[in-house]
């Protein structure tokens, strides 16, 4: 049997369902940080299991969601230069920027090329020696290792027309932003399974030590899913706060080492800005000086013209999860996947695309 | 983007392994998982494993749930 389908079973779905069900008896409104999550959720209609009192609200956990319309707009400034070919992952292309997308700038004639891992980012830069690759560093702490390990590669060939244009972000701090803004009373947060899968659970503890806040790191399957909000649901009957590992054949208590030190050895923590969030402290990852050759920002002085949110676009409501995407005036009348106003449309891990898809 | 799927290590050379992901040869960088074996399934992200599945843990789940679940028949 293969393993996701073991973790697909409606059996034990049926029975954890059920024990949910047994076991809930306050309301309780339950964040799922992770985009990943919010799509699993829809697409295997796990909100249709849980009882009345449990309600869900998605956060912020969509890299392409919460990269501010500023950081790419920089991007596509620096795809208009002949001498740059841009590398993205796919989510990022048809986000909509001030006046245009990725994608509309490839369509002008811009070296944009999709790829699936900052090593293919890298060897595109081998095989390209007269141009300069950036590759765009959007994503968690699940992506910045990869990207960071990319850096230190091109460092270690000699690649220097490889770049990277980072706008990773971390994690708990937006989590912080979240719960110190008050704008949802939550009873517990759904930690995301593969952010923690290289932080370790550990770094969680925060929400049970300064928060007192119910936790559970959960999987991507059905099975993962509801065994995590059970242990929330539980957690928060007995009155007992703490993070529960309920995806343990992945996450370890101190993650995976060699991916925190990679990150920690390319990037260093600096400012950063969120769509709908705004600015963070310490909640960004920036180029350290070691690597300053590989670092976009510092490499390429692009004007770039000052950036907009389209009129009507809630995604920062939605990101902060006090808009539900259904509330948009946008959703699904002039906001489609296929014409997207805002990031949260345009994402496979976005929670305005997860309602259009799944309802 | 934290989209990550399980594969299956069928070979090892240096830092790169072939992987079977649903039924699909693909490769994947082996940097953060130095203890990977052939054999083992890793959690594949951007090209990278970032984590060695445990499958002693899996079968601890199961168990678990089992026990979990079989609660509700005595309440």
């Amino acid at each position: 049997m293969q393993r996701s389908e073991a973790f697909r079973d409606p059996s034990i779905v049926e029975k954890l369902r059920a024990r949910i069900w047994a076991v809930s008896r306050k309301p309780v409104r339950i964040m799922e940080f992770c985009g990943t999550h919010t799509h699993a959720i829809h697409r295997f209609g796990i909100r249709q299991l849980l009882p009345p009192t449990i309600e869900m609200f998605s956060g912020p956990g969509c890299p392409v969601c919460v990269t501010d319309n500023t950081d790419i707009d920089y991007a596509i400034a620096l795809s208009k230069r002949p001498d740059i070919i841009v590398a993205t992952f796919g989510d990022l292309l048809k986000v909509p920027g001030t006046r245009e997308s990725l994608l509309t700038s490839k369509a002008e004639g811009a070296r944009v090329t999709m790829v699936y891992s900052p090593l293919d980012a890298l060897n595109l830069a081998a095989d390209n020696p007269a141009s300069l690759v950036v590759f765009l560093g959007i994503g968690f702490e699940t992506t910045a290792p990869a990207v960071g390990a990319s850096v230190a590669e091109a460092e270690s060939r000699g690649l220097d027309n490889y770049a990277v244009l980072s706008m990773h972000k971390l994690t708990p701090p937006a989590m912080r932003a979240i719960l110190d803004s008050r704008e949802i009373g939550l009873d517990g947060i759904l930690c995301p399974g593969h952010v923690s899968t290289v932080t370790g659970w550990k770094a969680w503890q925060f929400l049970t030590d300064s928060y007192h806040i119910p936790a559970a790191v959960a999987g991507f399957e059905p099975v993962d899913i509801l065994w995590a909000i059970l242990e929330i649901v539980r957690q928060c009957e007995e009155g007992k706060p703490r993070v529960a590992n309920a995806y343990p054949r992945s996450v370890r208590p101190e993650g995976t080492r060699p991916a925190r030190e990679m990150m920690e050895r390319v990037f260093e923590k600096g400012p950063a800005c969120w769509r709908g969030l705004g600015a963070i402290p310490g909640s960004g990852l920036s180029i350290r000086d070691e690597y300053g050759r590989h670092d976009a920002r510092r490499l390429f002085d692009v004007e770039v013209p000052e950036s907009s949110v389209p009129d009507g676009c809630h995604c920062g409501e939605v990101i902060r999860g006090i808009r539900k995407p259904d509330k948009c005036p946008l959703f699904k009348t002039i906001c489609t996947p296929l014409h997207p106003v805002g990031p949260c449309m345009v994402s496979s891990e976005g929670s305005c695309a997860a309602y259009y898809l799944y309802g | 983007m934290c989209l990550a799927v399980p594969a299956l290590i069928t070979k090892i050379d240096g830092v790169m392994a072939d992987a079977e992901l649903a039924g699909n040869q693909t490769s994947v960088n082996i940097l953060f998982t130095p203890e990977v074996r052939v054999g083992d399934y890793v959690i594949m992200h951007a090209g990278y494993a970032i984590s060695v599945m445990n499958s002693a843990e899996a079968e601890e789940t199961f168990q678990l749930l089992e026990e979990m679940a079989g609660l509700d028949a005595e309440e």
